[in-house]
């Protein structure tokens, strides 16, 4: 029970905003001017001393944007985004690419300590504390600096920045960028290709099971800046590794832009196991401000017997639009997808997910926890499809909503393709609300209502709670009280 | 211990008044059953006390040990030794019946400034309680109440009782939906609960529970009072002729 106590506890100690990554930093940039035209496109390439392929990929997806409408099906509302009145670029002028730590500006290191992400190896390697996490931390539109990045190379991992891969491993990023999320996939994901800043670069050499967790914090600090990032992870024949997303944003009455793009590829027997917890800046009680979270993450289980798990846990952002999806490809191939959505205040959430069963004997399995709280808005959309060539696939959706309060919503919308008749689809769907019955009896044994709230709520999320790395599970557990403070009562 | 003058109560929705000046005096150590026929105002008189939302105190007050509790707030209520084991114990999905009385027992002890239990004496505690009351492992590990038996609920409410360690019990028709066997087990688990600094208010609407549980002073409540009180005997009178005398009394 102590992770409710300390939730509560930590409730009670924010004062009136909740949200305590609202802070901003003040670190001189360097900045692209405004505005998104061929020559932004070239100025972002050019920063970062791409080769000449990859300024071509950019523009190819720059001018394919240009033809691209912004997609309007999505259960959310905000009014048009004027994209020429953006930054697309922003870095830390005393960055001017990743280092070692000992090199990075002591200014940037007390951010992201301030963030509770440490980034340090020295006390960990000797054992004198914490669990063992490699950082990639990317602060608005570069990766600042790399954690055990030689500690992972003894066993052959490459964990890099991306734009730092594309300098030093282009065979491997020319082979993989792209082939899961195309440049034509979606508005979004076409802008991303264009204009994308960093992100993180992962390879996981044949039969290598990755040692240690490993994470990317992104950080946005810059005023009326978009953050592009993207994220390649290649598990090759029978490799494993568990990698963990964060986010956080200064707390602004603007509205900012996030369109990330994450591509996942496991060949072989591999497995690739990715969590995120994203707790972008909301908004505020009003419905001001907050992320326009726009993100499109795919995995490929292209090798048979592979297996892709996304656990994600959305708390933030004003409003989200994401379906991690997963192609299954080999046979005998697993998609999992465990989400928890909470949502309160303003926000606007319309997030779920797709399984695409195109190998024989394929599963998936689909586990959506939605909670809404204040005025907010929560939809699980989700897609299973399946071929007909995919004899023998099975899925399995489960989708259960939680209102707490009488103004907010949960909507399921659901779409099922079977093309084979043999293939097995099951969906559940639930929509409950908190009794008032269930809060008075938690009550009425002494637990005071928000650690009441709390509790019933950490039920409701178990399911999911348990797929996430320990540490993360009771951080994420915290997160969701601090999100519903003040939703009852 | 409990102290309750010319208690008036309504519903908060409709301005209906329920409980229509009721007194109550219940000495520690002491057992009283209140009887009555249905809609006499059994469960409301429970549920203000225990401070559940949805009615609204006119007049009156309610004392324990002398301290006003209808001011309180329902949780601090609790932590104040007060205990409703209810009629119908809901469900809590996903949240593990140890963990759940766990973080009950803690939250009462902050409450009254006392440090929290340590696991291996809360494990200890809840060993010896459960196996007194047949409460298997797999239900202590099993969410709140969720798949029990309506026997299993019931003997988890007492179980809850005796690891709270109240002042004062008030039962809301514990006997509904138990077989005979079920009461035996609940009612001994009462009995064993029974100490000469704490108090038991039994409701029911049937004698049957008094046979196992023996009160030391029976009250018939009927519109909203307390019509008629006396010993042991007169719940046996009452099942042999029934509420319909009372009815008129009170009216």
């Amino acid at each position: 029970m102590a992770a409710v106590k300390e939730t509560v506890d930590q409730v009670r100690a924010i004062d009136v905003d909740q949200y305590k990554y609202g802070f901003e930093s003040a670190i001189e940039s360097d900045m692209a001017p405004k505005g998104l035209s061929e020559d932004i496109v070239r100025f972002i390439s050019a920063k970062k001393n791409e080769p000449e392929w990859m300024l071509e990929w950019r523009l190819d997806a720059y001018r394919r944007w240009l033809t691209m409408e912004e997609p309007t099906w999505a259960r959310v509302h905000y009014p048009p985004i004027d994209f020429q009145d953006l930054y697309y670029y922003a870095a830390p002028k005393s960055t001017a690419g990743p280092k070692s730590l000992d090199e990075v500006d002591p200014e940037l290191i007390r951010v992201y300590e301030k963030l509770g992400i440490p980034l340090k190896e020295q006390a960990v390697l000797a054992g004198v504390e914490g669990a063992r996490i490699a950082v990639d931390a990317v602060f608005d539109s570069v990766s600042v600096v790399t954690t055990f990045r030689e500690e992972l190379a003894k066993v052959g991992i490459i964990f890099c920045s991306i734009s730092e891969a594309m300098r030093e491993y282009p065979d491997l990023v020319k082979k993989y960028l792209g082939t899961v999320v195309p440049t034509s996939d979606n508005y979004y994901a076409t802008l991303n290709s264009a204009v994308f800043s960093d992100g993180s670069f992962v390879w996981i050499p044949e039969g290598v099971r990755c040692p240690m967790e490993l994470s990317t914090y992104f950080r946005i600090n810059e005023k009326k800046t978009g953050q592009f990032e993207r994220t390649l992870i290649i598990a090759e024949k029978g490799s494993y590794v568990s990698y963990l997303e964060g986010c956080t944003a200064p707390q602004r009455d603007e509205n900012q832009l996030h369109a990330a793009v994450v591509e996942l590829v496991a060949m072989e027997d591999a497995e690739i196991k990715y969590s995120t917890v994203q707790n972008w800046y909301p908004g505020d009680k009003d419905g001001r401000g907050g992320i326009y979270n726009f993100v499109t993450k795919r995995g490929d289980c292209r090798g048979d017997r592979s297996k892709i798990s996304w656990t994600q846990v959305e708390t933030g952002s004003a409003i989200t639009w994401k379906y991690p999806s997963c192609i299954l490809r080999g046979d005998g191939s697993q998609g999992e997808f465990y989400s928890i959505a909470v949502s309160n205040g303003h926000q606007q959430v319309d997030s779920g997910t797709k399984m695409i069963h195109l190998g024989k004997n394929t599963a998936s399995r689909i586990i959506s926890k939605g909670i809404s709280a204040g005025k907010s808005q929560n939809t699980y959309r989700g897609q299973v499809k399946i071929n007909r060539k995919a004899d023998g696939a099975r899925s399995f959706t489960n989708c259960d909503s939680l209102l707490i309060g009488h103004d907010c919503g949960a909507h399921t919308v659901p779409y099922i393709e079977s093309g084979n008749p043999k293939a097995k689809v099951e969906h559940e769907a639930t929509t409950s609300k908190i009794s008032d019955d269930q809060l008075f009896y938690c009550i009425s044994r002494g637990l005071p209502t928000e650690e009441a709230v709390a509790l019933i709520v950490n039920g409701f999320v178990r399911e999911v709670l348990q797929q996430l790395p320990m540490e993360f599970a009771v951080e994420a557990q915290k997160l969701i009280g601090v999100s519903l403070e003040g939703s009852v009562g | 211990m409990l102290e309750i003058k010319n208690l008036h109560a309504e519903i908060e929705a409709d301005g209906r008044e329920i409980l229509r000046g009721l007194d109550l005096t219940v000495k520690a150590g002491e057992v009283h059953a209140i009887m009555g026929p249905n809609g006499a105002g059994k469960s409301t008189l429970s549920h203000v006390l225990a401070g559940k939302p949805g009615y609204r105190v006119t007049q009156g007050t309610a004392t324990l040990d002398g301290v006003d509790i209808l001011e309180m707030d329902p949780a601090l209520r609790a932590a104040n030794g007060l205990f409703l084991a209810f009629q119908y114990p809901v469900e809590i999905p996903g949240v593990g019946n140890m963990t759940f009385l766990k973080a009950a027992l803690n939250s009462q002890r902050k409450a009254r400034g006392e440090g929290e239990m340590s696991t291996p004496d809360f494990m200890r505690l809840v060993r010896t309680e459960a196996g007194k009351l047949k409460i298997t492992q797999d239900m202590l590990k099993r969410p709140v109440n969720v798949g029990f038996s309506g026997g299993e609920k019931k003997r988890n409410e007492i179980l809850q009782m005796a690891i709270l360690q109240p002042k004062l019990c008030i039962l809301d028709e514990t006997d509904s939906g138990l077989d005979i066997d079920a009461l035996k087990v609940v009612s001994e688990g009462v009995n064993a609960l029974r100490s000469p600094d704490r108090a038991f208010v039994v409701i029911t609407h049937y004698q049957r529970l008094l046979d196992h549980i023996r009160p030391d002073v029976v009250h018939v409540l009927s519109k909203g009072r307390i019509v008629k009180t006396g010993g042991p005997d007169l719940a046996l009178e009452l099942e042999a002729k029934g509420y319909a005398d009372f009815a008129d009394e009170a009216a």
